[in-house]
């Protein structure tokens, strides 16, 4: 762990909006801060008391079972008091704007608000309207970058070091701001991206981004360090863009064969929730090189390091 | 202090640690990071030579303890998180913490208070290389290396070997000059 890293950065009062404009030294910074806390996990006990008298209000408009329950547990094992809004119960479905909710949040006293929406950059446009800190937890297909943060802080236990590795992301690139966090994230620590799935699953500004593209699986995570794969994103996708779901398993399926191209050494990873059998192998994810556990324990971990640095002193954003 | 100093105040302390707890069966040294965890190491394998017959081969049991999450001044000025590293079960122990300096006493609560969120211990003593006085809460050592008078805008520099480059050595760091205490 690069203790030293970081010391004297202050991320107090910002936002967490991506991945892509953050620096090499802020997201080492929160790895960091994250490694330390996994320790607080495996206590009997808990929680520390260092955000006591804060509250955090989080507000989903679309479902999440993981990344909002990661939320909530990081924001209580810091002693946050933790408001949850979702969509069904929000004032927006009287036809409340988003600046209406984010001023009444803010008027409330809420001290940071995590959003999760289905509409790309609202909550860079969101942050724009209040004082208090944003957390993007998942806009519309642009990012999610405490998901890419986890990410990094899981290779980075795995492997000891990002700089240098061969990463594929596998899958449904297009509609996934997972692999837009992961990949800015992991380009800004040194690793290379490539980004593997069907022409029409890639993203149209593929050639203007850090990566390598691949049509074929195969080709794709050669002599991969690690392979991240992606969920298939049903509900993002508006038209058919592969056949069956049958044939898009068999093409781009991360099956235990298929990783036979990969190092010897590969992690595989999956930001969940699962479709077993379809874009992962059904017995992938139980195997020693899965390390999709590994990834919702240190999201909790690295949930509480970006509250307990966002919400540290601060005169204001 | 120089560093002769520093090894016989800490060589002394081992000894009255050793004294006062009838042994070091039951102690468990924490350091409070940064300054406290090189000197909780330190007394360990002092107090583990002069108590080797008397102690299992591990030795006297010490750990690190990280207080940036209990700080009271948490929404002034934030403190890097660093990680806790106690082993075992402090529950029923005899903790000792080490700390650099006792200046205000609030690291000290900080750190009461961490350790109380790892377990019961049965007692907690402390213990400091240099106590400098203008306490502000009611907390006092066990142990100290030299009270070191102070002015309150004055600052205790402790350099310890491990952390700094050069030898051990404790200076008193006018607003102006430094000056050898």
């Amino acid at each position: 762990m690069s203790s030293s890293s970081g010391i004297g950065m202050s991320l107090a009062g910002r936002d967490l909006l991506d991945l892509e404009t953050a620096t090499r030294e802020e997201i080492e910074h929160v790895l960091d801060t994250a490694e330390t806390f996994g320790e607080i996990l495996h206590r009997d006990v808990k929680k520390v008391p260092t955000l006591r008298g804060k509250s955090v209000v989080t507000l989903f408009f679309e479902n999440s079972t993981r990344t909002r329950t990661s939320f909530e547990a990081a924001g209580k094992y810091m002693s946050a008091d933790v408001i949850n809004i979702s969509a069904s119960t929000s004032s927006a479905t009287k036809g409340e704007s988003l600046r209406d909710t984010f001023l009444t949040l803010q008027a409330l006293t809420a001290d940071l608000v995590v959003m999760r929406t289905p509409y790309s950059g609202a909550c860079r446009q969101a942050a724009d309207w209040v004082k208090i800190p944003v957390v993007n937890a998942g806009d519309g297909t642009h990012e999610h970058p405490t998901q890419g943060l986890l990410d990094l802080l899981t290779l980075r236990q795995a492997k000891g070091s990002l700089e240098g590795l061969t990463v594929a992301i596998v899958g449904d690139v297009a509609h996934s701001r997972v692999a837009r966090s992961n990949l800015w994230g992991l380009h800004h620590m040194g690793a290379k991206v490539r980004l593997v799935g069907p022409a029409t699953l890639l993203p149209p500004d593929a050639d203007r981004l850090p990566v390598e593209v691949y049509t074929d699986l195969r080709a794709g995570i050669e002599g991969a360090d690690v392979v991240n794969v992606l969920r298939l994103q049903l509900e993002r996708q508006t038209k058919a863009l592969f056949p069956t779901a049958r044939e898009y398993s068999r093409l781009f399926g991360v099956t235990k064969s298929a990783l036979k191209a990969a190092k010897p050494d590969v992690f595989v990873l999956h930001p969940g929730p699962m479709n077993r059998g379809l874009e992962i192998g059904g017995d992938v994810p139980d195997m020693p090189f899965s390390l999709v556990e590994n990834q919702v324990t240190n999201g909790v971990a690295v949930r509480m390091a970006v509250l307990y640095l966002l919400l540290g002193a601060t005169e204001g954003k | 202090m120089d560093a002769g100093e520093v090894r016989r105040a800490l060589t002394r302390i081992a000894h009255e640690i050793v004294e006062k707890n009838k042994g070091a069966e039951n102690v468990v040294l924490v350091g409070i990071l940064r300054r406290g965890a090189p000197l909780a190491r330190r007394l360990a394998e002092t107090i583990g030579r002069i108590e080797e017959s008397s102690l299992p081969a591990s030795g006297v049991a010490f750990g690190d303890l990280d207080i940036a999450l209990y700080r009271d001044d948490y929404a002034l000025r934030q403190a890097p998180a660093r990680a806790t590293h106690v082993p075992g079960d402090v529950t029923g122990k005899t903790v000792v913490l080490v700390d650099d300096v006792l200046f205000t006493g609030r690291s000290v609560r900080a750190a009461i208070t961490a350790l109380m969120d790892l377990g019961r211990p049965a007692e907690v003593q402390l213990a400091v290389l240099v106590d400098r006085g203008h306490r502000e809460l009611p907390i006092r050592a066990d142990y100290v290396g030299k009270n070191l008078p102070t002015a309150q805008n004055e600052r205790v520099n402790v350099r310890l070997s491990e952390l700094d480059e050069g030898e051990d050595a404790v200076v008193i760091v006018k607003p102006e000059k430094e000056e050898r205490a």
